[in-house]
């Protein structure tokens, strides 16, 4: 390489907290949404990086669903002690003891979907202005057209057909009263990027993301952890395997991958070993063709 | 920087979009691209396979992989750009595909405008068309380095050499007026993957590159500024904490050029001068920083500075100024109106201008400029100029796309209404 040259994860991490920062300057009440998966701990690894020595000028947001990982929770709490972060938890079951949000029936129950009315109570409450996610456009087609700044009217809605022009690096964060922004900063990242910069910076992970013995079961082809409130159908059953978590959401839909990789090196090898995509196990997503489409236009991360 | 451990993470990033007129081939081609260079997973693939049955394809329509919103499948066009990832060992690439349709050209510069690279389609059965001058003249504009004509659907005309290069002598004749550096020419059928990773068998008459050859090997790094030092201000970084009660850093990503510490600094508008004290980079310190580096800088003395604020070395200062002459596209619904006043974006700065002019537009058809209409309507494509209510400090266009490049913006609607290039 020239003299004068950054190797991609530096020219991604470059982008990136340039985004971070164009956020803290151009709205007053920004929030990062953290939910303790590997993209939002390295957002929030970023926007550290943007900021330092000085904290980070927002606090983060969490939306638990009620049936997160006690491991997630647990590393959340830590991190946000260690670095003195502020993390605003708003809970789905508050929406649900409201009556704003209906819990789903049936076996394939999740609450997935309803984390959309407490996240949109919450950024109100908050009078959040932008709202800062860890959403990748390799992720998910939808997310693929989705801009760094992206526009939400005073409902929340994601309008696809209409997304506001994006010219080089310059971003628009004006809006009307009501109206607020969802900012991606790393749009741009690969799941395998985001594994390479972990790697390289030495960033702590919950151990989900590495190999333990866990009791599983298997649904339509994708192993799922059984957590007390949820039920078995007939012919399903718990057997132990030793298994990992390719990408950490709620316990309802979240695929484990039968794995070995005990280190970040292991999980790059397998990175770049898979023909499946992080979300093929992701049971939110195969509910339809346009499932997350339909979800982000109603205000969905 | 020092990265200890990057080994094989050391990968160049290439930044390419298409273009070219509407169903010329861009979204088939690049599904094709990451097809044939095993960049799609299982699922996806299945999924688009569903998919293309439910439409009614009789083979699987790799345009799919890019065109994700409902309404594009719908209606079998690309919308919006969609942004798409792969690598090879070489190189790792942004893709960005970009939609044909004039009705969306905003979409297209967005997607065009970070690009290192354009592949502009053509499809052999119709030659040049209106959309492929446009999208070719907005690439010039955009002082995209490299653009590769890729002349598509080369199976409906019997892989015909001749038809090649009537096409190529036809793109020669605009080009010329046009201001790329880097002109190539590939032939191509997106839909059967000839020459597009793998060569074709059924054009030996061509000897030049595949097209991927091309976005592995193309040198990019000269593309960027490394002479003038631009560093404008985004954030103040103050801790104000017991560990650093007195520290001020100013927040910011190098436009272009390099510094390294101890190098005298004026800062703009105010003029003051300084040196550089330190180089921050979360717990690091660095001698030199250069573009793209996104850094934390000090300075030897206490000045007031702020966001919108630019350091440049002070032997090489941009030019400071009320009065822009610059090159538009016009996005908007709504004409341009002149004497009209909009906010002006210009890096980290924020301001209010108004239109004192409009020169010509460009008749996109003859490449010629047109003094007799003056109405800019979108997709419209102008030379105007403006008076900002304070003054800027900006490197033309052509020397450097950050400090050269504005946005306009509607006061009403807030939209962004436009993209300028100075001159
Ligand atoms: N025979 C043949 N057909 C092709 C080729 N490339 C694309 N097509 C067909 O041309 C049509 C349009 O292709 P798209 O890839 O959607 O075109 P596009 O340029 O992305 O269109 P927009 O994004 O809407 O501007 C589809 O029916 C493709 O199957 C080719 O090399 N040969
Ligand atoms: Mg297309």
């Amino acid at each position: 390489m020239d003299k004068y040259q950054i190797n991609h994860l530096r020219e991604l991490e470059a982008e990136s907290i340039f985004v971070i920062r164009e956020v803290a300057a151009q709205f007053e009440n920004p929030v990062m949404l953290f939910s303790g998966g590997k993209d939002s701990i390295v957002m929030f690894h970023l926007a550290r990086k943007a900021f330092y020595p000085a904290k980070v000028p927002f606090a983060l947001l969490h939306i638990d669903t009620g049936h997160n990982f006690q491991e997630t929770l647990d590393y959340r709490d830590n991190l946000m002690e260690e670095t003195g972060t502020k993390c605003i938890v708003r809970y789905v079951q508050d929406s649900i003891d409201q009556g704003k949000a209906v819990e789903e029936k049936g076996v394939n129950a999740s609450r997935n979907k309803l984390q959309t009315v407490t996240l949109l109570d919450a950024l109100e409450e908050l009078k959040t202005d932008a709202a800062m996610g860890g959403g990748r456009r390799d992720e998910e087609k939808a997310r693929a057209k989705e801009r760094f700044f992206s526009h939400r009217d005073e409902f929340g809605q994601w309008d696809p057909k209409n997304q506001r022009p994006e010219l080089w690096n310059i971003f628009n964060g004006r809006k009307n009263m009501g109206e607020h922004f969802r900012v991606f900063p790393i749009s741009n990242w690969t799941e395998m990027d985001v594994w390479q910069y972990i790697y390289m910076e030495n960033i702590e992970l919950p151990n989900l993301y590495f190999t333990h013995k866990r009791e599983v079961f298997n649904r339509d082809g994708v192993w799922m952890f059984k957590a007390p409130f949820m039920q078995l159908k007939p012919g399903e059953e718990l057997v132990e395997k030793d298994v990992r978590c390719r990408t950490i959401g709620d316990i309802t839909c979240t695929g484990l991958t039968l794995s070995k990789a005990d280190t970040i090196e292991d999980i790059i090898q397998e990175v770049a070993a898979t023909r499946t995509t992080e979300r093929g196990g992701r049971s939110d997503d195969k509910r339809s063709e346009s499932a997350m489409e339909d979800r982000k236009k109603e205000g969905y991360f | 920087m020092s990265d200890k451990n990057s080994g094989y993470l050391d990968m160049e990033l290439l930044r390419f979009t298409t273009a070219g007129s509407v169903d010329d081939g861009k979204s088939t081609l690049i599904g094709r691209l990451l097809y044939d260079s095993k960049a799609i997973f299982e699922d996806q693939m299945e999924a688009i396979e569903k998919a293309s049955e439910r439409i009614g394809n009789e083979e699987v329509n790799l345009a799919l992989l890019t065109d994700g919103l409902r309404a594009e499948r719908e209606q079998g066009i690309t919308i919006d750009v969609a942004y798409r990832y792969f690598a090879t060992p070489k190189r790792k690439f942004i893709i960005a595909d970009t939609p044909g349709h004039i009705q969306y050209t905003r979409n297209m510069v967005t997607g065009a405008s970070t690009a290192n690279v354009a592949i502009i389609l053509v499809d052999a059965r119709h030659g040049v068309l209106e959309q492929t001058l446009r999208h070719s003249y907005i690439a010039s504009q955009l002082q995209i380095p490299h653009v590769i004509f890729c002349v598509n659907k080369m199976d409906l005309v019997d892989y015909s050499e001749e038809t090649f290069e009537k096409i190529k002598s036809d793109i020669d004749g605009f080009s010329s007026k046009l201001s790329v550096k880097d002109i190539r020419y590939v032939p191509i059928s997106a839909l059967n993957g000839d020459n597009v990773v793998d060569r074709s068998e059924k054009m030996d008459w061509y000897q030049g590159p595949t097209l991927l050859h091309l976005l592995e090997n193309i040198h990019i790094s000269s593309d960027i500024n490394h002479e003038d030092f631009r560093f404008p201000v985004q954030y103040v970084v103050r801790p104000q904490t017991a560990e650093f009660p007195d520290y001020r850093g100013y927040g910011g990503r190098i436009a272009s050029g390099a510094v390294k510490v101890g190098d005298p600094i004026t800062v703009l508008p105010s003029g003051f001068t300084s040196k550089v004290k330190t180089i921050d980079f979360f717990e690091d310190t660095l001698e030199e920083s250069f573009a793209p580096q996104s850094v934390t800088i000090t300075l030897e003395d206490e000045i007031d500075i702020s966001r919108g604020d630019m350091l440049v070395k002070s032997d090489d200062l941009p030019n400071t100024t009320q009065d822009l002459e610059l090159m538009v596209c016009w996005f908007n619904e709504r004409n341009l109106i002149p004497r009209g006043k909009y906010v002006i974006r210009h890096t980290s700065a924020e301001a209010r201008c108004m239109v004192t002019g409009v020169q010509h537009k460009m008749n996109i058809n003859t490449l010629e400029q047109n003094t007799e209409d003056l109405t800019v309507k979108m997709n419209d494509i102008a030379k105007i100029n403006l008076r900002v209510t304070k003054p800027l400090h900006i490197d033309s266009y052509s020397k450097n796309r950050i400090t050269g490049s504005v946005i306009l913006v509607d006061e009403g609607t807030n939209e962004t209404v436009a993209a300028g290039m100075i001159i």
